[in-house]
């Protein structure tokens, strides 16, 4: 079976599980909201450039952007973890800076321009930080890696930029990219499987410096 | 999360009258903690008001020599912006010491000053709440208390202001500048700006309904030894268990306040007196009345010991 045909048995069979404790658990009027409730849930248009590419859909207000990207622009590589800004499994970059994309609404950034994991690079032409993680192994499960690729691009980028961090011995001074700098700045991505210090080799690598 | 109606405000007036307009409005800035709290049906706002494109991001020199920060600028440029880290510098060392680079990014002034408590029971909606639910009790109060306040409280909440940020800014004297619906301005000390909230613990600041802060002013620079100390249980990404920003002078003489343990950044002028006795001298007048609990009682020494070693690197530093 190749990876693709393994992918969407997998989801069919979410999806068929999903649907089935709907129909047992629900009676048929609670599964559909009234009328008048569904026509009284507000909806705003959103304009977004995700992965360069320009869209616009008519979205409920309460539609955060992590999942405006996932659900409607259907890029799923961008996960779901805690949906609480804990994990940083949701991070993508809006306007080149790093953000937590499950505390922010998608109405919020009509016009930005966001860039997940899927515009980063392509299987056929990685980018830099993806090509890394897979050399250095910097994952077990996976399901933190976009949010930790997405943020260890923003990360070397903030260090070039001279945003300050709290292990800088001088904070008028700029800082460099060393493993002590690199762990501080990432603490805001979680990996339960313990990937934290190939993660470090993946990007000291990226930055040239070793770790 | 409960539906809601939203719109984007076209000037600061207009936003704080909209709001002003609509029981159970809200501004929106960075929406971390907001959207957070919305999730979890704790804040149910009827109506957003986005101020995100309020052209309120600029940091100023203000003519008597200090700076005027804008209500949106965000808590990344904020602390790295150059005149912030050369002459207040604790105010950049409160901010990237805490949350995550991902939240500073987003999260702005004025938001970090509204953020709302994280008393464990205020999050969990099963437990009573005088902060969430006026009226309802208080679960902290003969629950789980390590983290929690010991000045300041009441015997309707015992919650703490969770930030970094307004630490530094107590220390630095800091005004809090906003617009009235009716389109007139305040201009608030910090001080007066965070509640000792005694039995309405679901007010956290001295804002009116609709009032919307505009900027942050900072006098001019003191000079001084800037430091922030933070004492987590971890090393990134925690909210302070104690924190001290501190402004220390060569003579011995300073400014200082404490983070994680009271209903706002708690600073007791008088106590700054004692400051060449030591951090024992300053400790005893700034606790003066503390109602520790037995979970945090931990925290009175801690603010000694936080205090006399912001003083010793002080000390190095001169």
């Amino acid at each position: 079976m190749s990876q693709n045909e393994f992918q969407l048995s997998r989801r069919g069979v979410i999806a068929a599980g999903t649907v089935g404790v709907a129909a047992t658990a629900l009676p048929a009027e609670a599964a559909t909201p009234p009328l008048q409730d569904r026509a009284m849930t507000p909806t705003m248009p959103v304009t977004l450039k995700v992965n360069g590419r320009t869209s616009r859909l008519d979205l409920d207000t309460r539609t955060t952007l992590l999942d405006a990207l996932r659900e409607h622009w259907k890029l799923t590589g961008t996960k779901k973890g805690c949906d609480h800004g804990q994990c940083g499994a949701c991070t993508v970059l809006v306007d080149g800076r790093r953000i937590n994309s499950c505390l922010t609404l998608a109405v919020m950034h009509d016009g930005d321009e966001i860039t997940t994991i899927e515009g980063l690079g392509k299987p056929d032409d990685l980018h830099p930080m993806q090509a890394a993680f897979i050399k250095h192994d910097g994952y077990q499960c996976g399901y933190c890696t976009p949010g930790q690729i997405c943020s260890a691009v923003a990360v070397l980028d903030e260090i070039k930029r001279g945003v300050p961090s709290h292990v800088q011995a001088d904070i008028t001074a700029g800082a460099s990219p060393t493993a002590v700098e690199m762990r501080e700045r990432m603490s805001g991505n979680i990996c339960r499987c313990g990937a934290y210090s190939n993660i470090i080799d993946a990007m000291s690598e990226v930055a040239g410096t070793k770790a | 999360m409960k539906a809601f109606t939203y719109e984007r405000a076209e000037s600061p007036a207009a936003a704080a009258a909209a709001v002003a307009a609509r029981p159970g409005a809200k501004f929106i800035a960075g929406g971390t903690n907001l959207l957070d709290l919305m999730k979890l049906q704790i804040e149910e706002p009827v109506h957003l008001v986005d101020v995100n494109r309020l052209a309120l991001d600029k940091i100023e020199p203000t003519p008597d020599g200090g700076l005027r920060i804008g209500a949106l600028v965000r808590n990344t440029d904020l602390a790295a912006d150059e005149r912030v880290r050369r002459d207040y510098g604790v105010l950049t060392r409160a901010i990237v010491a805490g949350a995550s680079g991902q939240l500073r990014n987003k999260a702005t002034t004025a938001g970090n000053l509204l953020q709302r408590t994280r008393c464990p029971y205020f999050y969990d909606t099963n437990q009573p709440c005088n902060k969430r639910k006026p009226g309802s009790g208080c679960a902290a109060i003969g629950g789980y208390s390590r983290q929690l306040g010991i000045i300041g409280t009441s015997d309707a909440c015992i919650a703490t202001y969770p930030g970094d940020m307004a630490v530094a800014m107590r220390v630095l004297d800091a005004t809090v500048e906003t617009v009235q619906p009716s389109g007139s301005t305040r201009h608030i000390p910090i001080a007066d700006f965070h509640r000792v909230w005694g039995d309405t613990p679901h007010i956290d600041t001295n804002l009116q309904p609709g009032e919307l802060i505009t900027a942050v002013t900072l006098p001019k620079p003191v000079g001084g030894t800037h430091i922030y100390h933070k004492v987590r249980d971890r090393a990134s990404y925690a909210y302070a268990l104690v924190s001290v920003a501190a402004i220390l002078q060569r003579d011995g003489s300073g400014h200082v306040a404490i983070g994680g343990i009271a209903p706002k950044p708690w600073r007791v002028e008088a106590a700054e007196a004692a400051l060449p006795q030591g951090a024992k001298a300053v400790a005893t007048r700034l606790l003066a009345g503390a109602r520790p609990r037995p979970d945090n009682a931990f925290k009175v020494p801690l603010v000694e010991r936080t205090l006399a070693a912001v003083i010793a690197q002080a000390k190095d530093a001169a």
